[in-house]
């Protein structure tokens, strides 16, 4: 299943394959001069590293696109060094390194749906809801009466990852945080 | 690509400010060529025949038992000359022409081109006028008296230390290699102007006309395209043609033009030939044109103007539909 896009075709978001490695178009650029030769700049983000360049291509240019698609993933556990996740309509288990994830692993809770980056029929990236909710379950003693959100200390949370939360928080607590930042936005009742 | 961002491609992508800036522009051009008594004409969009180039594709008609396609003209080069060889004197037009295949932030398909000649006129004294034409439309931007020329070979030469005119396939590919400039693929064994034409897009271009209109001059001969040529002052032959450029944007294109109809014939023989290798279709040269070199063209220079691109620097634009009613995604 080998396709094509030629640079009549280019344009943002489209996935491309070259080296061997996925990359998505971040952006596309035509230049020419008056009569002289055309070239297009594609701004592309590898799909694996994370790393931007830019490569150059003239008219008619043809470049292999990558198999490259978007899906959700249902999260079901993990044994410490694979997270392993489900298709939820194929019922397909995936099993993704630990490396692979960054900081995404701290916030991923059993059934948890996540979006995830399928490149040649593997998951290479996940994308977590905005935010989550998360059990405490350490930290210390929280004060009574303090209600201040701005002092924060360290809370360990059912997934093992450890965020800084208000003083007032005890063990038991759910608490919401905001997956892009990483921080604590509020103490929730229930899920 | 310009990319609208989920407005409805309905609507037009200038603002009604930006389309009465463009008004106010063209009237300002018809009012500065009347005064100059350079006539305004009008010649057709559509021709049998093509001023073939390397790298320029016409939009082709197949109208069915019509003799042939028909073309769009890519600049009305072609018309202009037949008029001017029938003793038209000088003439200007601001016409629609059409370019398949290029789109961006700076490009559209179908834009629009202020073409004129001045019989009588060498290169210097119709870089004068643009000049003028400039600091007309443009008065806060390119005043009058702010013009800078520079050499295409000084350029190379102070810019990259490249000589564009001695310079190999693979000094062009190392020096490219040195400026972090990604190559295009396969663009070895094709010359060396792909890239010199890469070095100057990406990395030359982007810092010309900072502080008022940089006139290009003595181009490569291979670069001639319709202009005769001359020897610079180091007895190189040099085209006689010139670029203008202003803030990093290419806005002008003039030449002393080309008179020999048999040369003509065969630059338009040898833009086939390159077409052909560059595996893009091969097209009928404009005869009507020729006939017209044949008989007699008076010696003269013309330019061609980007409008759209001294609209959008009258307008402080950032991509070329901010100034078009409906660019190219919104046809």
């Amino acid at each position: 299943m080998s396709s094509y896009y030629d640079t009549s075709q280019f344009k943002k978001g489209l996935k491309l394959q070259f080296d061997g490695q996925p990359y998505n178009v971040v952006d596309s650029e035509f230049r020419k001069p008056g009569k002289g030769q055309a070239v297009y700049t594609l701004r592309v983000k590898n799909l694996l590293t994370g790393n931007v360049v830019e490569k150059n291509f003239r008219s008619g240019d043809k470049i292999e696109a990558a198999d490259v698609h978007e899906t959700n993933l249902q999260y079901l556990y993990n044994d410490s060094t694979h997270w392993h996740f489900m298709h939820p309509e194929t019922f397909e288990q995936y099993a993704i390194a630990k490396g692979a994830l960054g900081d995404d692993w701290k916030y991923l809770v059993e059934e948890m749906k996540v979006g995830a980056t399928f490149w040649n029929g593997q998951p290479i990236t996940i994308t977590c809801p905005n935010h989550v909710v998360l059990a405490v379950t350490y930290c210390e003693p929280g004060a009574r009466g303090n209600t201040a959100t701005n002092v924060l200390k360290p809370a360990q949370v059912e997934t093992g990852g450890e965020f800084g939360v208000p003083i007032f928080i005890n063990i038991g607590d759910l608490v919401k945080i905001d997956t892009r930042t990483g921080s604590y936005v509020e103490r929730v009742q229930n899920r | 690509m310009t990319e609208s961002a989920g407005e409805p491609d309905h609507r037009p992508s200038a603002s009604l400010a930006t389309l009465r800036r463009r008004a106010e522009l063209l009237a300002l051009t018809r009012r500065f060529f009347e005064d100059r008594g350079v006539l305004e004409v009008e010649t057709p969009a559509l021709s049998r025949g093509v001023v073939v180039e390397r790298h320029l594709d016409p939009f082709s008609l197949d109208v069915s038992g019509d003799g042939g396609p028909l073309y769009l003209h890519t600049s009305p080069e072609a018309c202009m000359k037949r008029l001017l060889a029938a003793g038209s004197g000088p003439i200007h037009q601001v016409c629609r022409v059409f370019r398949h295949g290029e789109c961006g932030s700076l490009h559209n398909p179908e834009f629009t081109l202020l073409e004129w000649y001045r019989p009588g006129f060498d290169l210097s004294a119709l870089m004068d006028e643009v000049e003028e034409l400039l600091a007309t439309l443009l008065p806060g931007l390119a005043p009058q008296a702010s013009r800078e020329v520079r050499s295409y070979r000084d350029l190379f030469v102070t810019g990259i230390g490249l000589d564009p005119f001695a310079c190999t396939e693979a000094e062009c590919a190392r020096k490219t290699r040195e400026l972090g400039i990604d190559a295009p693929p396969h663009l070895s064994g094709r010359g060396v102007d792909p890239w010199l034409d890469l070095l100057l897009s990406l990395h030359l271009q982007p810092g010309l006309g900072a502080e008022g209109p940089l006139f290009l001059v003595d181009f490569p001969p291979s670069q001639a395209s319709l202009a005769r040529m001359l020897r610079d002052g180091d007895g190189r032959e040099v085209a006689a043609r010139f670029e203008v450029f202003l803030r990093g944007m290419e806005v002008a294109n003039g030449y002393h033009e080309l008179l020999d109809a048999r040369e003509q014939r065969r630059r338009f023989h040898e833009a086939n030939r390159l077409r052909k290798e560059d595996g893009r279709a091969v097209l009928p040269p404009d005869e009507r044109l020729l006939s017209s070199l044949a008989e007699g063209l008076p010696d003269c220079a013309g330019v061609a103007v980007g409008f759209d691109r001294l609209v959008m620097l009258a307008t402080s634009a950032r991509t070329l539909a901010d100034v078009l009613a409906f660019p190219h995604d919104r046809m």
